[in-house]
């Protein structure tokens, strides 16, 4: 086990920075998520921990260690790969046994480790086949089996799941995730699938064009984004955003005015955004002053709730409902925004303006009981 | 109904080019196994009839084959292992590391090929003279070499490029060093594609006749030798000569087909 540091890193290819002036430090069994879109350097930054690229500038310390210069083989780490890389010459047994037979471990041990490795991913009775006979979720467990039994103090996974299809990968994530907690392995897991990020870390780190935009636990990450981008590339629907400006009291939006929210008395007369999740938007049919009107242009129900576009003055919302509200389209209603989860951010930057006296504690939301 | 004419236009025309090249071999093959009498019959014989090894027997005993033959084997071995030896790691280069020049030296390589043999070989042969390894096994497999490195150095780079680099990634973090990785992984997977790209060397140079018969005047290889005296002998001695050059070639994609197509239980195109 052993915790993880970036210090400045810094790697470009040709002209273009995929990972520029990163700085992140993970503590010793922690699972931190890169999420970000694809093309955002979270893959090269992995890469670099990994040791299969040379960074520019800038330190890799696994376990204290300075890792910076020693090749993937000595950095203590294990990774699992996109394409899942199963040796395809090799049954199961020895896709597993490869890496403790590069350690030099005893036959009897390797066999053991084989064996339990197997019987955590449930590939037990596997493990004479060839990768070819197996399914893309087999080979997948095989992939996480091989880097699990080496034991190593840091596992690197770059988007495990992203090949399976969409059922499996909801099973898979569940099953993994309690798989990484009974192993407790300092855990460093990419994605670009932002519901997997909220689903499976204990911190979030979104990247943007090669840096790091915010890290934090999954709900400060989806409740309190750093900014725009973040609230936006985070959440399904992301995070509405309307012009706002704070005259008289009110802060006052295209399509009507609203009580003061959220510290909103310090911010008049500054170019503001309002930010807004869906569900913390209600829905009402009478007119009152502490909301706004709209009119219904898409009704998509989902099962578990509906979801509404609506139209106020020239903003477009998001609007998640409750299953059993139904408005037709073309209707008006009115939007009653939760006070407390409004967001305000700079008009100008985008970034968000912290406007609470007491910010969530990140660990205090991790793992709700 | 135009999909069903295009497919018969299709078929016809696969078999059409089939028997172009199965029907001369037949013949050949046919003429190869029977008494030398029977190759100078009228109609020709369609099937086999008077089968017989005498023509075989005839051309094998038959001064200078014996020796050629060997020769010929020696040559298409050494040029098997240089144009391997120099062009695995050529390949593997083009196909891992992108480096200044690499579409450059690829086309080079290519168009090494569009210069004639013809054109080399006068030149080549007065060098030769000039540092005493003319009429030698080794002189004559340093040329084929040179014909058979461009296709050895582009087979092998295509057989690596299509070996996942994460593959030798995965070794890499599995505490293999960089070389440990190509000799665990990326080797092994590429032997099938390797022991074509060997099969199709060997035979470049097997069959190769031009530079053989200007670079070799008292010790020919096959080829060499049969062309030297094709037109002073008899007509059974040309069947068998031509059969005993296109045999190797037949056998040898015969048997490798299988081993190249099926490995590990999938199939390898």
């Amino acid at each position: 086990m052993a915790d993880v540091s970036f210090q400045g890193v810094r790697k470009s290819f040709g002209k273009i920075a995929a990972v520029d002036d990163v700085d992140l430090d993970v503590t010793d069994g922690e699972f931190v998520v890169l999420l970000g879109p694809s093309g955002c350097g979270k893959t090269t930054l992995l890469r670099c921990l990994a040791g299969l690229e040379k960074v520019d500038t800038g330190r890799v310390v696994i376990g204290g260690t300075d890792a910076t210069n020693l090749p993937p083989r000595r950095r203590r780490i294990s990774m699992v790969f996109q394409s899942y890389a199963v040796f395809p010459h090799m049954r199961v047994f020895d896709n597993i046994a490869f890496g403790l037979r590069m350690q030099k471990e005893r036959k009897t041990e390797v066999k053991n480790r084989v064996q339990s490795s197997a019987e955590l991913l449930h590939i037990e009775d596997l493990l004479d086949r060839y990768p070819a006979q197996l399914s893309g979720g087999q080979r997948q467990r095989v992939a996480v089996a091989r880097a699990i039994a080496t034991k190593s103090d840091v596992l690197l996974m770059d988007e495990p799941l992203s090949n399976l299809d969409a059922l499996l990968r909801l099973e898979m994530r569940a099953e993994l995730k309690a798989l990484l907690r009974q192993l407790g392995a300092t855990t460093i897991y990419v994605t670009h699938d932002q519901v997997e990020a909220l689903s499976m870390g204990d911190r979030i780190a979104v990247m943007k064009a090669g840096r790091i935009v915010q890290v934090d636990s999954p709900l400060v990450v989806y409740d309190d984004p750093a900014d725009t981008y973040v609230g936006g590339f985070i959440g399904t629907p992301p995070m509405n955003f309307l012009d706002a400006t704070v005259e008289g009291g009110r802060v006052s939006v295209s399509g009507g005015t609203l009580p003061l929210a959220n510290g909103a008395g310090d911010l008049s007369g500054r170019e503001l955004l309002l930010g807004i999740r869906a569900e913390a938007i209600m829905v009402e049919d009478e007119p009152s002053e502490n909301a706004i009107r709209a009119t219904v242009l898409v009704l998509e129900p989902l099962g578990s709730h509906n979801l509404l576009t609506v139209r106020s003055g020239k903003d477009m919302l998001k609007v998640a409902t409750p299953p059993h509200l139904f408005r037709p389209v073309d209707s008006d209603v009115w939007l009653r925004l939760e006070p407390e989860r409004i967001r305000w951010m700079d008009r100008a930057t985008g970034d968000a303006i912290a406007a609470r006296a007491d910010p969530p504690v990140a660990g205090a939301l991790v793992d709700p009981p | 109904m135009r999909r069903a004419a295009s497919a018969i236009g299709l078929h016809a025309t696969a078999i059409v080019l089939a028997l172009w090249v199965v029907l001369p071999i037949y013949f050949i093959t046919l003429a190869a196994f029977s008494t030398p009498d029977a190759v100078y019959d009228y109609p020709k014989q369609l099937l086999p009839r008077d089968v017989s090894t005498e023509t075989m027997r005839f051309f094998l005993e038959s001064e200078a084959v014996y020796g050629a033959l060997g020769r010929s084997v020696m040559v298409a071995a050494v040029t098997l292992v240089l144009s391997l030896g120099i062009g695995t790691p050529a390949g593997y280069a083009l196909a891992r590391f992108a480096f200044r020049g690499a579409d450059t030296f690829r086309l080079t390589i290519v168009s090494t090929r569009a210069f004639p043999i013809v054109i080399l070989s006068i030149p080549l042969a007065v060098m030769f003279l000039r540092w005493g390894i003319d009429d030698s096994v080794f002189g004559l497999a340093l040329a084929h070499t040179a014909l058979a490195l461009p296709f050895a150095v582009l087979v092998t780079s295509s057989v690596f490029a299509g070996i996942s680099v994460e593959l030798e990634e995965a070794a890499m973090t599995l505490g293999c060093s960089r070389a440990g990785a190509f000799r665990r992984v990326a080797l092994p997977l590429a032997l099938p594609g390797l022991a074509a790209a060997a099969i199709f060397v060997f035979l470049i140079s097997w069959n190769e006749v031009f530079a053989a018969s200007i670079l070799t005047l008292r010790n020919p290889t096959l080829p060499a030798q049969v062309l030297a005296v094709l037109e002073q002998s008899p007509l059974p001695f040309r069947f068998a000569g031509g059969f005993f050059l296109l045999a190797p070639s037949l056998i040898v994609i015969f048997v490798i087909r299988r081993y190249l197509f099926n490995m590990w239980g999938r199939v390898i195109r």
